[in-house]
């Protein structure tokens, strides 16, 4: 009997690690491997043909000091990071609040606002490159018919970054549709406890809603900080960085970097440093929930 | 005429002057009437785009500039579709996001199930370590793989072929494999014991008893997955280099950046890009929200 029990444990075990194999060589391959091999990469001077030559520190002494475009990206990216972020946040908060109330055409409604979010990145590129156009563009005719002098959005290096927390913002549906679920997964006896206890909607709002939605809202901040140092394919698409290194993304600048001049070493120290970038940002926002994010679970 | 209604059926103007008589009915509605006002412009705001898009895309050449804008286009350029369409080998460039799309989405169903279904329901030693290692690389950002990656698959001789699109989801991927393993574990296990008692082997119960049960989570993954290979854009950017190798999304970007093509044709390439994907989001849209809402509530 005992036997018996073994050898199923064991074929068990052997079904388990059989099954996951492609996960586990998934993970070393592709994502822990190039890990690693960036780490060591990010020492050399290769252009992937001829042998790698080690130099040490040499990139980034490069990078820190000589560099000009990457502390260029590096601003641009922070900025548009640190006005985006917030920005969609909010909307998305109030939005998915707004979508909560019970009214009529809920379901149309949502889908409008949802919609932009689903659509390819190179096709919004694309509509908003159009939309942005100097004087012939749906915005610069929308802001003449009402007077205002619109600026040379994509062609201003003052106005492209605003164009882009602009066109951003079209795209709040995603987050408007996470928000909402959370609204929606708060228990009404917290809402019927309140209004017992005399809370106006206010009071509501700031006591249950908020509070109980602290988690999702550090789960969004996370992804818009992963997501909002990446930006690429709409700066790629739309201006190439332009005008003047303007919208120079870091991506652009570690792009061009890798696969344009063909330096991976240095490309490679250049990912690392948007990487521990991404690192600490989350970790300082992952400290701080202590402060601000309520876990019902835990008390 | 009026003495026939029923007592609880107020008269119109008793009806607006009791609201208007109430000051908490009166703020009450006056609330409803800024919440309308703020969705539905908001609602305009968000769908002109989409408007704008479609109207571009189906004007004569000399309508595109007009002041003021022309939102229905006169005559309707249905033509400007196919014209677009074989201005470059859209069709090829389709076909070659079909197959890669299929081949990447087969991949990522049959992996990932067999990862999800590994750590779910199999006792294996290291399961838990192994399966939180994976949960980590899901939030390492794809930059910091990109280099190393690019280097392996040209060491392979796979750079300007689908492979390095394809090969990689065959070894599943972290989030699927965590989506499905939580859909997994919500299964009763007696099920399994059930199966097992009747002599069915490991593989039966996964083949014959979860996957018939998760066709809901297996939806959710092939339209993440169909979505994502058909947005793509930095990998097919960096790998494929001939015109005939493009994907959808890499020539689109080809087209509309190229200075000679009018907007029109633009916007024609761009909205004949999207539809499918606003088709995918309708037909598949129960599974997609769940998708989007577990990963945001649950992740």
């Amino acid at each position: 009997m005992m036997a018996f029990i073994k050898t199923n444990r064991q074929r068990e075990a052997l079904y388990g690690w059989l099954f996951a194999l492609p996960a586990i060589i998934g993970m070393v391959a592709f994502d822990v491997g190039p890990m690693v091999a960036s780490v060591l990469i990010a020492f050399t001077e290769w252009n992937g043909v001829t042998p790698p030559q080690w130099i040490g520190l040499a990139n980034y002494e490069e990078i820190l000091f000589r560099d000009d475009l990457f502390w260029l990206s590096l601003r641009i990216t922070t900025v548009f990071a640190f006005i985006s972020i917030p920005l969609n946040l909010v909307t998305g908060f109030l939005l998915a609040l707004l979508l909560n109330q019970k009214i009529r055409g809920q379901a149309l409604m949502r889908t409008l606002y949802y919609l932009p979010s689903i659509v390819p990145l190179v096709a919004v590129a694309a509509l908003w490159r159009w939309i942005f156009l100097r004087r012939f563009g749906l915005l610069d005719i929308g802001l003449a018919m009402m007077g205002i002098e619109a600026p040379d959005w994509l062609g201003d290096p003052n106005w492209v970054l605003p164009a882009f927390i602009v066109m951003g913002l079209w795209g709040v549906g995603g987050g408007m549709l996470i928000n909402l679920a959370g609204l929606q997964a708060i228990p009404s006896d917290l809402y019927d406890a309140a209004s017992i206890d005399g809370a106006n909607a206010l009071q509501r709002l700031l006591n249950v809603t908020v509070p109980m939605m602290t988690p999702l809202i550090l789960f969004n901040l996370v992804m818009g900080i992963i997501g909002g140092l990446q930006v690429f394919v709409v700066a790629f698409v739309m201006t190439g960085g332009g005008p003047n290194n303007a919208s120079l993304f870091y991506m652009l600048h570690l792009y061009h970097t890798a696969f344009e001049y063909f330096r991976l070493g240095y490309g490679s120290s250049l990912a690392l440093i948007l990487f521990l970038y991404i690192v600490v940002l989350s970790a300082m926002v992952f400290r701080s929930s202590s402060a601000w994010v309520y876990y019902e679970g835990s008390r | 005429m009026a003495q026939a209604l029923p007592y609880h059926v107020k008269r119109p103007v008793t009806a607006v002057w009791g609201v208007l008589s109430n000051p908490y009915r009166l703020r009450n509605l006056l609330g409803r009437i800024v919440l309308y006002a703020v969705l539905v412009a908001g609602a305009i705001l968000v769908t002109i785009p989409f408007i704008w898009l479609i109207s571009s895309s189906l004007k004569p050449q000399a309508q595109l500039v007009a002041f003021p804008p022309i939102w229905i286009p006169k005559p309707i350029l249905w033509e400007n579709y196919p014209k677009a369409l074989t201005a470059l080998p859209f069709g090829r460039f389709i076909l070659n996001t079909v197959i890669i799309a299929t081949g990447a989405t087969l991949g990522s169903l049959v992996s990932s199930s067999l990862g999800a279904f590994a750590f779910a329901r199999l006792r294996w030693r290291f399961r838990d370590v192994v399966f939180f290692a994976l949960l980590l690389t899901i939030m390492l950002p794809g930059q910091i793989t990109m280099i190393p990656r690019f280097v392996l698959f040209s060491k392979m001789g796979w750079v300007n072929t689908y492979l390095p699109l394809i090969v990689p989801a065959w070894f599943a991927s972290p989030f699927y494999v965590f989506l499905m393993r939580q859909f997994f574990m919500g299964l009763p296990s007696e099920l399994d014991d059930a199966a097992r008692i009747d002599g069915a082997s490991v593989f039966g119960i996964y083949w014959r008893i979860m996957l018939p049960l998760s066709k809901p989570v297996l939806a959710t993954v092939a339209l993440f997955s169909v979505q994502h290979h058909w947005n793509a854009f930095i990998g097919p950017l960096i790998y494929l280099h001939d015109l005939d190798k493009f994907t959808a999304a890499i020539g689109l970007r080809y087209f509309v950046t190229d200075t000679q093509v009018h907007y029109s044709l633009q916007m024609a390439a761009s909205a004949a890009f999207t539809i499918p994907i606003i088709v995918l989001f309708f037909v598949g849209q129960r599974y997609f929200i769940q998708g989007i809402v577990f990963s945001g509530v649950k992740g």
